[in-house]
């Protein structure tokens, strides 16, 4: 039915760290097309190698990764993928290293190519689009921390990807930062993968759960029937959560 | 930690091209530095005075940067009247006080002042980032630029990594001591800055190769010197060369 190949497609990856038995990673079979997707699981137990893996930042001992249906093999193909997919880090001060906010988010189109003229420019309409207007001469690393978190999504934004990756995005953001956040998430056209352990920021912003067991990465229930007691007022009245 | 308050400013100086500004300190400083006459010494002072007082910084905290420099000076005075030797002595009580030692503590005081009077006209009305991308332009290998431009934005951060390391062992009782735990412990928090320091370069590299990084910094902005650049850089070639001649002139105290 659907003839085109999905946007990203792994097959059969595993990954186990140098020097261990245990494969950190066994067999993983996973395709995005324009889902929004959320990865939870417990801590260590995979989820940001897998992202480094489809980034090429590690090789996976076995499988492959697809990009629109070609297997990713040259470093070329590894420098297309990395334009098309965007990797927000865990730590905004390792993914913001210029001085001032206009030449971090102008460094990834200045890469592939853009002039410095046609660079500025997509910088300051990221940056417009993020709320961010302002803020093309303030100092990096004087940002507050959620500041950094929005500037650090628009490096990535700057770079026009297909995708983004995003490892734990909602970690130390005050509530309106985070809401702020789960609004550009939400309204983006983009598909994404979020890890994460904050249950709300995934519901508000995914549509398909994940979870990391065992090495293996199993696909949740869409909803799931259970009873539970409720700790807020108004409980009795019909009502949503974790939005 | 790390602020560039004399770059502050919108002064003829601050508006000149930072390879231009570069060029012209490098001439003068090291005219200054070379220099063995109190002619030279005391005209280069008053000049790169009169070029600091233009580029108009902040009194105070001028002032500040000049007690840090003219502390080591201190020390210098300190120590070579006494011990420079030489024909000419002072004697006073029982101490011989060279006169060649105290001619020369004043020339080393002045020459170090009239450098920093030039830098800090010069090179401090610059960020450290167009410095940096001034000292490519004018042929410095890349990775030297790349050097200052990337200690410049991690040192705070390596910094602070050590800050929050020293207060994590405050906090569980560590007071420092002459005794061997005081310096295990140093040592520990040294090493783990490092490691960290290491592994915080590592995903920064990572950081920038995903985002297309290929080895070579393109800069956002390129600036071209103009006419006043080019006048400016000739005025500051021409004080060199006239401290330079001014150092033949027989002149002496």
């Amino acid at each position: 039915m659907n003839s085109k190949p999905p946007l990203l497609e792994l097959r059969n990856l595993s990954y186990s760290y140098p020097g261990q038995q245990d494969r950190l990673l066994k067999d993983i079979d996973f395709t995005i097309n324009t889902e929004q997707i959320g990865f939870i699981g417990p801590n260590g137990s995979g989820k940001t190698t897998l992202f480094q893996i489809i980034m090429g930042l590690l090789q996976a001992d076995e499988g492959s990764i697809l990009l629109h249906g070609e297997e990713i093999k040259t470093g070329k193909d590894i420098f297309t993928l990395r334009k098309k997919l965007g990797f927000l880090f865990q730590n905004s001060d390792d993914q913001l290293f210029s001085p001032t906010v206009l030449e971090d988010v102008a460094f990834g189109p200045l890469n592939h190519g853009a002039s410095p003229e046609q660079a500025r420019e997509i910088s300051i309409s990221t940056l417009e689009k993020l709320g961010l207007k302002g803020f093309e001469d303030r100092i990096t690393h004087r940002l507050s921390g959620g500041e950094k978190k929005l500037v650090a999504l628009a490096t990535i934004l700057s770079m026009r990807p297909e995708m983004l990756l995003l490892d734990e995005p909602s970690n130390n953001l005050d509530p309106p930062t985070r809401e702020r956040l789960i609004k550009i998430l939400r309204g983006q056209d983009l598909a994404h993968i979020i890890i994460s352990h904050d249950l709300d920021f995934l519901a508000s912003t995914c549509t398909r759960l994940y979870t990391m067991q065992d090495g293996h990465l199993i696909r949740c229930e869409d909803k799931q029937i259970h009873s539970h007691e409720h700790i807020h007022p108004y409980g009795d009245q019909p009502h949503q959560h974790g939005r | 930690m790390i602020d560039e308050p004399f770059a502050q400013g919108s002064t003829f100086f601050h508006k000149r091209d930072s390879r231009v500004k570069l060029v012209g300190a490098a001439a003068i400083s090291i005219v200054l530095a070379l220099c063995s006459s109190f002619l030279v010494a005391v005209s280069g002072c008053i000049i790169t005075g009169i070029l600091l007082f233009l580029s108009k910084p902040d009194p105070a905290l001028l002032l500040r940067r000049l007690i840090q420099v003219n502390f080591f000076s201190l020390f210098i005075w300190l120590t070579l009247p006494f011990t420079y030797g030489g024909g000419d002595a002072l004697h006073v009580s029982f101490l011989n006080i060279s006169l060649d030692g105290i001619r020369m503590a004043a020339l080393i005081t002045l020459k170090s002042n009239g450098i920093l009077f030039c830098f800090l006209a010069l090179l401090a009305t610059s960020t450290t980032v167009n410095l940096g991308h001034a000292l490519e332009k004018l042929g410095v290998p890349r990775k030297l630029s790349f050097l200052l431009l990337f200690s410049y934005r991690q040192l705070f951060v390596i910094h602070q990594e050590y800050q929050r390391l020293q207060r994590a062992a405050k906090l569980r009782g560590f007071t420092p001591k002459n005794s061997m735990h005081t310096y295990k412990t140093y040592s520990h928090l040294f090493g783990m800055t490092l490691v960290k320091s290491w592994n915080r370069a590592e995903r920064v590299h990572q950081a920038m190769i995903l985002r297309g990084f290929n080895g070579r910094l393109i800069p956002l902005s390129r600036p071209q010197p103009g006419r006043a650049d080019y006048y400016f850089l000739f005025v500051m070639l021409l004080i060199s060369l006239i401290l330079a001649g001014l150092s033949f002139v027989s002149f002496s105290v």
